[in-house]
């Protein structure tokens, strides 16, 4: 087993900076076989984390996007009607044994839940964005990632051939159920703090100094106390970072024009806009040593 | 804990395993105390977590509990605070609270609120504008209209004049009684409307397949209707006091029903309680919420409330087939523009906003306060409930949306 600062060390070489807590949940998830959920504000990197963790395992990312209204059709098996209307067709006359036939895995269409149990080697599984999901979906997914298999009444019951690492994400519209909660290892992704966002800058970002990540990370906690609508995440950050780079900024202080003309890349709202005026961003730039 | 010294026997390592164990059970009845939802499966990996070397250092062993033990940002974020008081023995913040000490349920506001409508006078009614309204004036007519309202049903009471502790207990009953009827209403509305606009392919082939696979049958599928959902806010400052019994009582029946509806209790600040009404025993729940709602019986500052509602809840709760129902006198001791800046987002978010006065069925009452005034643009149903018969009278107008 890998203790948290060698799993803290493989997501950095993903290109992914945890902190040591969301290591301890890894390390956590691999020991006790749980799904880990992961809550936290839009733009954080929830979903980065399941990025990186593939990556460690060297293994495939299944990702299962939810939405209003997604069913088992969507999110776990269909069957490939074409085909089979094809199937009868070429078959007419012989109706006894089409029955059989057509309702065979060759006909079956394997969405990501489906895929994901049927892996040789575990692959991680993303669920994200679970809240947008009905009820329904929530209670039938609480089943499945307890037992790991899928009874298809057509086909009969399918069995997991590897248990996948899966990480269910999300935004808090819509309060989870307690059993489901229960069932994960549960992780709060909060803002970066400024050490952690710099190193994130720098990682990411090709020709982002030392420097300039510091001075951008500050730059940005600075925004974020401001009362804001939407505040900024850590993606909003990364496209700052790549605007300034792109602008060949050296040192923001020398620069509080295009800083403030590039804060579009932070701010998503008319409010936020109007809010954050030059006086502003200029006073929290002169905080930024 | 305590061990130490030289190489302990067998014995001596079964005794220790002992004690770490009850320790571990200890911990997690304090955990279950302050609301975590702790099975036996989290017990035991929590102890296998120990016994696997998560339990040499104290930081370690509190990070990998963390993530195992809580289910949401709130646990989250108190569960520093809760294993540095139980294992380290340190100092517990805020409102947590370890085994064995007593709940707070002696908190006064809503214990007294449960337990009947108050007098209107021995409650200090600190959010009253004085002369401007009628209020005054209208509660100088309450002696004159009392001896017709005891022989009336007890439909029509205004529920500031119910007295005796067997007609509040009735009255109670009835508003949980309500909100069941409501329910089932809605529901069945929605069912009646179905209509398959969609081709099952699946049902139609299995159909289907007698006839050589030609789709002669075809299933026709819809996506399940789901019913509105309901946001509650009531306020619960001291000029609301004579009702807010009864509208607990009505929200705790709704969000016992409702499969989707939240609520929130506001007064000088904003506070979210379906968890704790979510509580099967209306009794148990109100006694729960005394612990969130501390401060509740003073002032009202309904701007403010809905600003931190729009700013931290709107997002999760809201969305495109809700209503919000805001059950207040409209006694703003805030900011009045503010309010209606406020009210004005709240309806750009939502279906529907009804406004809910107990008040206005008062003789001779016209929405003169400055906060009612500030919100009416913004509200699509204004409507009296001061009496069981006023509350069922909306049910038409909810079934409707």
């Amino acid at each position: 087993m890998k203790d948290r600062n060698q799993i803290a060390e493989a997501l950095a070489t993903s290109g992914y900076i945890a902190d040591s807590e969301l290591a301890t949940a890894i390390a956590l998830m691999q020991r006790l076989r749980r799904p880990l959920l992961l809550e936290g504000e839009a733009g954080v990197g929830k979903t980065e984390v399941a990025k990186a963790l593939a990556s460690v395992h060297a293994t495939e990312l299944i990702r299962l996007q939810c939405y209003e209204g997604l069913d088992q059709s969507a999110a776990l098996y269909e069957w490939n009607y074409q085909r089979q209307l094809l199937a009868i067709e070429a078959h007419r006359g012989h109706a006894d044994s089409i029955e059989d036939q057509i309702f065979s895995e060759k006909y079956l269409l394997e969405r990501p839940l489906l895929a994901s149990i049927r892996r040789d080697k575990p692959p991680v599984l993303l669920i994200d964005e679970i809240d947008r999901a009905d009820d329904e979906f929530e209670a039938f997914l609480l089943e499945l990632l307890s037992d790991f298999q899928v009874s298809i009444p057509e086909l009969g019951t399918i069995k997991a051939t590897s248990i996948p690492h899966v990480v269910l994400t999300s935004n808090g519209t819509r309060e989870l159920s307690d059993a489901l909660r229960r069932r994960c290892l549960y992780h709060y992704v909060d803002y970066p703090d400024v050490e952690r966002e710099a190193r994130i800058i720098m990682t990411r970002i090709n020709g982002a100094s030392a420097s300039l990540s510091l001075q951008i990370a500050r730059m940005v906690e600075g925004i974020r106390k401001e009362e804001l609508r939407k505040v900024p995440g850590v993606a909003e950050t990364l496209d700052w970072a790549a605007a300034l780079v792109g602008l060949d900024v050296i040192d923001l202080h020398d620069s509080p024009e295009t800083v403030h003309d590039t804060l579009m890349c932070l701010l998503k709202t008319q409010e936020d806009k109007v809010r954050v005026t030059r006086e502003v961003s200029e006073r929290i730039l002169g905080r930024v040593a | 804990m305590s061990c130490c010294g030289a190489a302990p026997s067998l014995d001596e390592m079964d005794e220790v395993s002992r004690l770490v164990s009850g320790k571990l059970a200890a911990f997690l009845r304090t955990l279950r105390d302050n609301g975590f939802a702790v099975g036996l499966a989290e017990g035991q990996d929590a102890a296998s977590l120990m016994a696997s070397g998560y339990a040499a250092k104290p930081g370690l062993l509190r990070s990998a509990f963390k993530h195992l033990f809580s289910a949401r940002r709130s646990d989250w974020q108190r569960f520093d605070g809760l294993f540095d008081a139980f294992w380290l023995g340190k100092r517990v913040r805020s409102r947590s609270f370890a085994v064995g000490s007593t709940k707070a349920a002696n908190n006064p506001s809503l214990k007294s609120m449960q337990d009947g409508a108050q007098p209107g006078g021995s409650q200090s009614v600190s959010d009253q504008v004085p002369s401007s309204d009628d209020a005054p004036s209208s509660r100088g007519g309450e002696g004159r209209m009392e001896g017709a309202s005891r022989a009336e049903n007890l439909a029509e009471v205004d529920f500031r004049k119910l007295a005796d502790p067997e007609q509040i207990a009735q009255a109670h009953e009835a508003a949980a009684q309500l909100a069941r009827i409501m329910r089932t209403r809605l529901t069945r509305c929605d069912l009646a409307r179905r209509r398959g606009y969609r081709l099952d392919l699946r049902r139609t082939i299995h159909r289907n397949i007698s006839h050589g696979g030609v789709p002669i049958s075809l299933v026709k599928r819809q996506r399940k209707d789901k019913p509105l959902r309901l946001i509650v806010l009531l306020d619960a400052s001291g000029s609301m006091s004579m009702y807010t019994s009864v509208f607990l009582r009505f929200i705790h029946g709704v969000l016992d029903e409702f499969r989707e509806a939240e609520a929130f209790l506001f007064h000088t600040r904003l506070a979210h309680v379906s968890g704790a009404m979510k509580e099967k025993d209306a009794a148990r729940a109100l006694d729960r919420l005394s612990l969130l709602a501390q401060g509740a019986g003073g002032g009202t500052k309904i701007g403010e409330s809905l600003q931190t509602f729009n700013r931290w809840h709107a997002a999760r709760v809201i969305h495109s087939r809700s209503v919000v129902m805001i059950v207040s006198d409209g006694y703003e001791t805030g900011d009045a523009d503010l309010l209606g800046r406020e009210m004005a987002a709240l309806a750009k978010r939502c279906r529907r906003i009804v406004w809910l006065n107990p008040m206005m069925a008062w003789e001779g009452y016209a929405p003169e306060a400055r906060g009612i005034k500030a919100a009416l643009p913004h509200i699509d149903l204004y409507a009296p409930a001061n009496t069981l018969k006023s509350l069922a009278a909306l049910e038409p107008y909810l079934a409707r949306l």
